[in-house]
């Protein structure tokens, strides 16, 4: 199959790009667009580092066509650290150490961004089971914890 | 002066970047006329090249092809020894050896390649177990398969044994306790880009621990001058050890690829199941424990046998062989020890550094096994434990004196208060003797040490540097090896230059490592980045300091400012203003390597773990419900950061106590997806209760010690002593699957 065009609305803007129909939704954003904060840690739907929202619910990027996404609202980390709710976030995770290595922090952000979009005053269990389709090597997710309920506002991160 | 940093939650240097996705990791470099570089592996366990066939519908013409045959230098990975290729030429050692390279500029084209590719291997006899290798049926490495062996003595073992024969105030406990092997699984695979030509030189950037181990490497490969070789570390993904060998390796692939292409930048990033078939994982271990124990319970005399699984290449297998052998006696008072170490050889991908080096596995043996020598005396944990650990002035196995004013039972104690442990203790007994339980729960306990640093006159040989630069201004900037790779080195460096300086954190900055611009400050393992490191940033920073006093521009007590015209003026007279410590070992630490007596390290962390476990008695999973931590780690650099490195080991290894199985199948990694190797997700952990016991260390910068490895020795066998304590089963392997836990419950009748 030819290459097409996909539109999107992408991080709040109006995007054309060529892609293979059944080209990765991470590979149209990584390598066609250069945005490179979605990350590649499985390929395979596990960890939840390539993870952003389409219209709204959260998705791994290495599982998405390019074709699914004709005219959908995506989003992805460089869009959400724009926001006023995914700054936010950003501080906590620096404040709290919520990042270590970093590779998962963004699809950590994006989840965490779609978890308190629907709850915004989670309890701790809830965010541990909103979090647990990312996998994080170095943190042991104490430290993430904590920056999401402090992003919440539902607890003062130890401060 | 500038209040201090050091012990404050100051932000990150490395923050930013990695909450925005600005941070730059190796895939997300841009290059242009970039191609992308695969590898084409061995099938066969051992055997044979005969030939490699190109097969057809692929245009070859476009592909860069590189085999051993084109390698412009030597074919050996530089570590320890040169026994591993880059390429395999005539014969392979185990699945997945890379024997072809190729590149192209379409990643998806040379992927259809990489299929296309034939390799026929003629099989050999394969050895897959460290049984096997043992037995020496078949060779696999020099006259008797081992890479090493070595041996601890104190005291008179035989003797102590002898004498017991027939005493009735003495128990002999023996155990065999196994640990499978661990992937790293960090979350960034391994990745590197390449330019190498022979007008240019070779350049690596990439994801990786050490530096000047892939620097060296490189010369080598390619024989060529290091003055020719450049490596950039790119922000990291993680390394756990994983990235500390191996990158040397990744690295040379892409750049004799970059070599063949006539300069051009080659990326290779590994994807999840390369990664986890193809590169380093833990050492399997088997450790046979016997002791002799008073009725008093007190440790009379260990014998302890000790064997890793290598894999097919040395790599660096005598070092973690090292590393298990001196922590397989523990924190203890005994006076007869002996320890036996062997390395043995098998077909299977080499085994190498992973957090804790050796250690986990044989402190997860000892702590196990303590259990049951208490149980044999009738003794609680806590309470063999109590009558048997080392006190200041004592000696460990090596028969080093403890010199540090450490408190083990006052630490344990604080363990066991923290996890509620008596009160939990009853409760549990009570709540498991109900006939309708479906859930029992358990406590378990392990206290340990482990060695910040190299082992024994390791230090002394790496003979680390670290460069300090101030400029008009009065920044400061950091020259060092040293990695970030998630622990937070450019934080903590920060902290102790500026303290050291009396300056604001903010005003210190620590460069990228990259081997054109830093002095080699060793790599970055061993839970060395910190003490050994640290303490030459502190130096260093004397030392700049002393220059600017030397020449009347600078009192003790100063502030920023006044720092700022001292370096103004330091540098009207002068082209630069630099200071540079070199690593010497503090007075008393002397090692004799051919005895193994002596001071195994500087300074050691220590620790008291208590787990607290719940066991589904029909599904047989275990759920470790509370986890309580208390450590020494010298003085704490960063509260924060500390503590992160310590619930970040402790996750490590709970997965590696209860979850993370390597399956074997013909010699390569069976399970090499993030699906079947699970390793714990926010949901399996417990909250991790970390509490520190500074005891500060002096020859550290501002009293610091090393943190990194610590958290990875002890929680398996406290996970492990809790379920034996709620099901009363007798357990001696990790991991400890569902799967494995029922067929022991059925097989005991429990």
């Amino acid at each position: 199959m030819p290459e097409v065009e996909v539109s999107l609305r992408l991080n709040g803007e109006e995007v054309r790009v060529r892609a293979w129909p059944m080209e990765r939704l991470l590979d149209v954003l990584r390598v066609r667009l250069r945005l490179t904060g979605s990350k590649e840690g499985c390929g395979e739907g596990e960890c939840g580092a390539c993870a952003v929202l389409v219209d709204g619910e959260l998705t791994n990027a290495c599982l998405v066509p390019a074709l699914q996404v004709e005219g959908a609202e995506v989003w992805t980390i460089e869009g959400l650290a724009r926001t006023p709710a995914g700054r936010a976030l950003g501080e906590a995770f620096v404040q709290c150490n919520g990042a270590q290595c970093g590779i998962c922090t963004p699809g950590v952000i994006v989840a965490s961004k779609a978890l308190l979009e629907a709850e915004p005053a989670p309890t701790p269990e809830r965010v541990r089971e909103a979090l647990a389709g990312n996998l994080c090597r170095c943190t042991g997710y104490e430290r993430i914890l904590e920056a999401v309920l402090r992003a919440a506002g539902t607890a003062g991160g130890g401060s | 002066m500038a209040e201090g940093s050091i012990g404050a939650p100051v932000p990150r240097k490395e923050g930013e970047g990695k909450v925005t996705g600005a941070a730059r990791y190796v895939d997300d470099l841009a290059f242009d006329d970039l191609l992308h570089g695969v590898s084409v592996r061995s099938p066969v366990q051992h055997g044979r090249l005969v030939e490699v066939r190109y097969g057809p519908g692929i245009p070859w013409e476009e592909l860069v092809v590189v085999t051993a045959a084109d390698v412009p230098g030597r074919n050996a990975v530089t570590l320890l020894e040169d026994d591993q290729p880059y390429l395999a030429a005539e014969l392979v050692h185990h699945a997945e050896e890379a024997v072809v390279l190729l590149a192209h500029p379409d990643r998806y084209l040379v992927e259809e390649a990489r299929q296309a590719v034939e390799l026929e291997i003629e099989p050999l006899p394969a050895v897959s177990t460290l049984e096997e290798s043992l037995a020496g049926d078949t060779a696999v490495w020099g006259e008797d398969n081992l890479f090493k062996a070595i041996g601890i003595d104190k005291g008179d073992v035989q003797a102590a044994f002898a004498r017991a024969a027939g005493d009735p105030d003495l128990v002999l406990v023996e155990g065999t306790y196994r640990t499978g092997a661990q992937e790293q699984l960090y979350i960034e695979p391994q990745g590197m880009v390449a330019q190498a030509s022979p007008a240019g030189g070779v350049t690596v950037w990439g994801s990786l621990q050490c530096p000047y181990y892939v620097d060296k490497a490189l010369a080598v490969l390619f024989g060529l001058p290091t003055d020719q070789v450049r490596v950039v570390q790119a922000t990291t993904g993680g390394g756990f050890g994983g990235k500390e060998e191996y990158p040397s390796m990744i690295a040379g692939h892409a750049a004799l690829l970059s070599w063949k292409a006539g300069g051009r930048p080659v990326k290779i990033v590994y994807d999840r199941a390369e990664d986890m078939r193809a590169t380093t994982k833990r050492h399997p271990s088997r450790t046979e424990h016997r002791t002799l124990v008073d009725r008093q319970g007190r440790l009379v005399a260990m014998d302890v046998d000790f064997v890793l699984d290598g894999g097919a290449y040395l790599t660096l297998t005598p070092v973690v062989l090292s590393r298990g052998v001196i922590h397989a006696a523990g924190p203890y008072r005994c006076e007869h020890v002996r320890v036996r170490g062997r390395a043995v050889a098998t077909h299977l991908p080499p085994h190498g550094a992973f957090r804790g080096f050796g250690a986990p596995q044989s402190i997860f043996a000892l702590e196990r096994h303590l259990d049951r020598v208490a149980a044999a005396v009738g003794l609680a944990p806590e309470e063999l434990r109590r009558r048997n650990l080392l006190r200041t002035g004592d000696t460990t196995a090596t028969g080093q004196e403890i010199a540090e004013a450490i408190d083990l039972p006052g630490m344990m104690d604080r363990a066991l208060e923290q996890a509620d442990w008596s009160a939990k203790r009853t409760r549990f007994a009570e709540e498991n003797a109900r006939p309708d339980a479906r859930v029992r729960r358990g406590l378990g306990l392990a206290t340990f040490y482990h060695g910040s640093g190299f082992t024994g006159s390791g230090e002394k040989h790496l003979a680390s540097s670290v460069e300090l630069r101030a400029e008009r201004g009065g920044r400061v900037v950091v020259l060092a090896a040293s990695t970030e790779i998630g622990q937070g080195t450019q934080t903590i460096f920060a902290q102790i230059a500026a303290d050291a300086l009396g300056l604001p954190y903010e005003q210190i900055e620590v460069a990228q490592p990259d081997t054109a611009r830093v002095p080699d400050s060793g790599p970055t393992v061993a839970s060395r980045t910190v003490m050994i490191v640290g303490k030459l940033v502190e130096s260093a920073a004397i030392g700049l300091q002393r220059q600017l006093a030397a020449e009347g521009l600078l009192e003790d007590d100063h502030d920023a400012a006044a720092f700022a015209r001292a370096c103004d003026a330091y540098l009207d007279r002068h082209p630069e203003l630099a200071s540079t410590a070199r690593y010497t070992p503090p007075a008393g630490i002397e090692w004799d390597d051919s005895t193994y007596r002596g001071s195994a390290y500087a300074a050691y962390g220590w620790a008291a773990y208590v787990a607290s476990v719940a066991v589904d008695l029909e599904t047989w999973e275990v759920k470790v419900e509370d986890f309580v931590a208390v450590q020494d780690i010298g003085t704490v650099i960063h509260p924060k950061l500390a503590a992160g490195q310590v619930e970040g080991g402790v996750a490590q290894a709970i997965g590696f106590a209860l979850s993370e199985k390597v399956v074997w199948r013909d010699g390569a990694m069976a399970n090499a997806r993030m699906t079947n190797y699970i390793m714990p997700t926010s949901q399996d952990l417990p909250p991790i209760r970390v509490h520190f016991a500074p005891v500060a260390y002096e020859h550290g910068p501002a009293g610091a010690k090393g943190v990194g490895e610590l958290p990875m020795d002890g929680p398996a066998p406290a996970i492990l002593n809790a379920v034996a304590d709620a099901t009363g089963l007798e357990l001696d392997a990790l991991p400890l699957l569902p799967e494995e836990l029922f067929e022991l419950a059925e097989g005991s009748g429990a």
